[in-house]
């Protein structure tokens, strides 16, 4: 008589208690938007944040340069030594004539400068790197390259892009977990709301020999539609908010020098991310709700 | 058939619920189980359902171990009992039809077998004209016959009726024991919980009397009628 799996009778129900029970799923749908609002917000916050670090982080190089004995030949000729140095990205050559009018074009204004000899700058490359966090290391390994008569690198300024970074990321996501599990519980008790009104026929199910999986399964079809539900809802709020945000951020004097990620841009992520958290927080919070119900 | 040996339940709130309840019930008897409030009835339904656990001595349910039963096991020992209760604890929104094959979904049967066991559960309690209805469109001894209906569905070995009868009045309290009785005469041990002297005494039945945790006497015929506890 008995079948393990019936796959048709839980996802009848589930979906069939969605609108029997109204009022209680349109709250939790509400409470999975919110929390999926709030925690979209933030990250997208600190996402941006990140971006902007990253470039910032970017701009900042390692000048790397050539012995004076050094023909601009030979010195082009170390491009693939530096090139092999660890964590070295990109680098651009640039030779002591075009270093010396760059720096008469930069200081223009100053006199003094005018009367400076063809040979006053060296030969030098513009160094990138892979991570800014190893910008000391690379320093170091650049400088026991043979012909290299100097390296010179900010490192403090990269060591405090790198702590601030760090600090955001970590304070992120802190938040995010903390209110991912806030969220969790907040839908386990809008569930547990609903379950309650549903208890009875939980008792009479296992007065009747339903086993806790047949119970359950309902309960989790129901909190997994729930939760896509609010995903898909929150999923296209937050475009619309960040679009709203974006284009005022784009028109503001103080933050234009920001740049924003696009959207559209981040949807591959955002989709599934919202969709895999919605779930987790409508299954999860179902299960946690009926949890103590079962134990009859 | 059920064997309770040398029972001890005692709750968290130091309440001595049960001091040494055997008792033995025999497939296909008809039992009334009775007593005062607070004298242990409850207390022995809760074990035998496994709503409870006891704190010593042995329960045996239908080939069911209770000292030893995982919980996994616990749902397909209760298959074998149908349990109707004294709030009849039927499901407001669903109709009498829907009442009964939610019982038997729960279970895992299939729309075939739900569809060619209502009929005849419902035809046996007298309601095959009512399926359609809802349990607030229905008398409190029509609705205690949907009970009795759910409590067969499923085919158990044995019903446990817990003060089936005590929210109905004298007639339709008679009208329910008499289709309990004939449930057992098709075949199905009832146990039958009740603090109902006067009903009792109608029937010619085993009577086990319980009070203050103990057995008190356990003998056929009406119990009230001849001895006090």
């Amino acid at each position: 008589m008995a079948r393990k799996f019936d796959a048709g009778y839980y996802l009848s129900e589930g979906v069939h208690s969605i609108f029997t029970h109204g009022f209680m799923s349109f709250a939790a749908v509400c409470m999975i938007v919110a929390c999926l609002l709030i925690m979209g917000s933030f990250t997208l916050v600190a996402v941006n944040l990140d971006k902007n670090l990253g470039d910032l982080e970017n701009e900042n190089q390692l000048a790397v340069y050539i012995d004076e004995s050094y023909t601009e030949e030979k010195a082009r000729a170390l491009e693939p030594q530096i090139a092999q140095v660890p964590n070295v990205a990109d680098m651009t050559f640039e030779t002591k004539e075009t270093a010396l009018e760059n720096w008469k074009e930069k200081y223009s204004d100053v006199e003094l400068m005018d009367d400076l000899p063809d040979d006053a700058f060296r030969d030098r490359y513009y160094v990138h790197m892979e991570n800014i966090e190893l910008i000391a290391q690379t320093k170091q390994d650049l400088e026991n390259v043979p012909g290299v008569a100097k390296v010179v690198a900010a490192v403090e300024i990269a060591e405090g892009f790198v702590m601030v970074r760090n600090i955001a990321t970590g304070v992120a996501l802190v938040l995010v977990g903390i209110l991912l599990i806030v969220s969790l519980f907040i839908i386990a008790n809008t569930i547990k709301l609903a379950t309650f009104y549903r208890r009875e026929e939980i008792a009479i199910m296992k007065m009747c020999g339903a086993t806790d999986g047949f119970i359950r399964w309902p309960f989790v079809v129901e909190g997994m539609a729930l939760g896509l539900t609010g995903s898909l809802l929150a999923f296209f709020l937050q475009w619309g908010i960040y679009q709203l945000v974006a284009q005022n951020i784009v028109k503001s004097n103080g933050l234009s020098l920001m740049t924003m990620i696009s959207y559209i841009s981040m949807i591959d992520v955002i989709l599934p991310v919202f969709c895999g958290v919605g779930v987790v927080i409508g299954v999860g919070g179902s299960l946690i709700a009926i949890r103590k119900f079962l134990q009859v | 058939m059920i064997r309770l040996i040398d029972v001890y339940k005692e709750y968290d709130n130091g309440t001595k619920a049960l001091k040494g309840v055997s008792l033995r019930i025999d497939d296909g008897e008809f039992v009334f189980l009775v007593g005062p409030s607070g004298s242990g009835k409850s207390t022995v339904i809760k074990l035998i359902t496994a709503e409870i656990a006891l704190t010593e001595g042995r329960i045996m349910v239908n080939g069911y171990n209770l000292n030893n039963i995982s919980p996994r096991q616990v749902p397909y020992m209760r298959r074998t009992l149908g349990i109707i209760f004294q709030d009849f604890r039927l499901i407001e929104k669903k109709t009498v039809y829907e009442n009964l094959s939610f019982a038997m979904r729960a279970v895992g049967a299939t729309n075939r077998e739900v569809r060619r066991r209502i009929p005849y559960v419902l035809k046996l309690v007298g309601l095959e004209q009512k399926a359609d209805r809802y349990p607030g469109q229905l008398s409190g001894g029509e609705q205690q016959r949907v009970a009795i209906a759910r409590a067969l569905v499923n085919n158990p070995s044995m019903i446990i009726a817990d003060e089936p009868t005590g929210n109905l009045d004298p007639q339709r309290s008679l009208e329910i024991m008499m289709l309990l009785e004939r449930i057992n005469e098709l075949g199905t041990t009832v146990l039958v919980v009740t603090h109902e002297k006067n009903l009792v005494n109608r029937f010619d039945k085993r009577v086990v009397a319980i009070e203050n945790g103990r057995i008190m006497s356990d003998g056929t015929g009406g119990y009230y009628n001849g001895e006090k506890i």
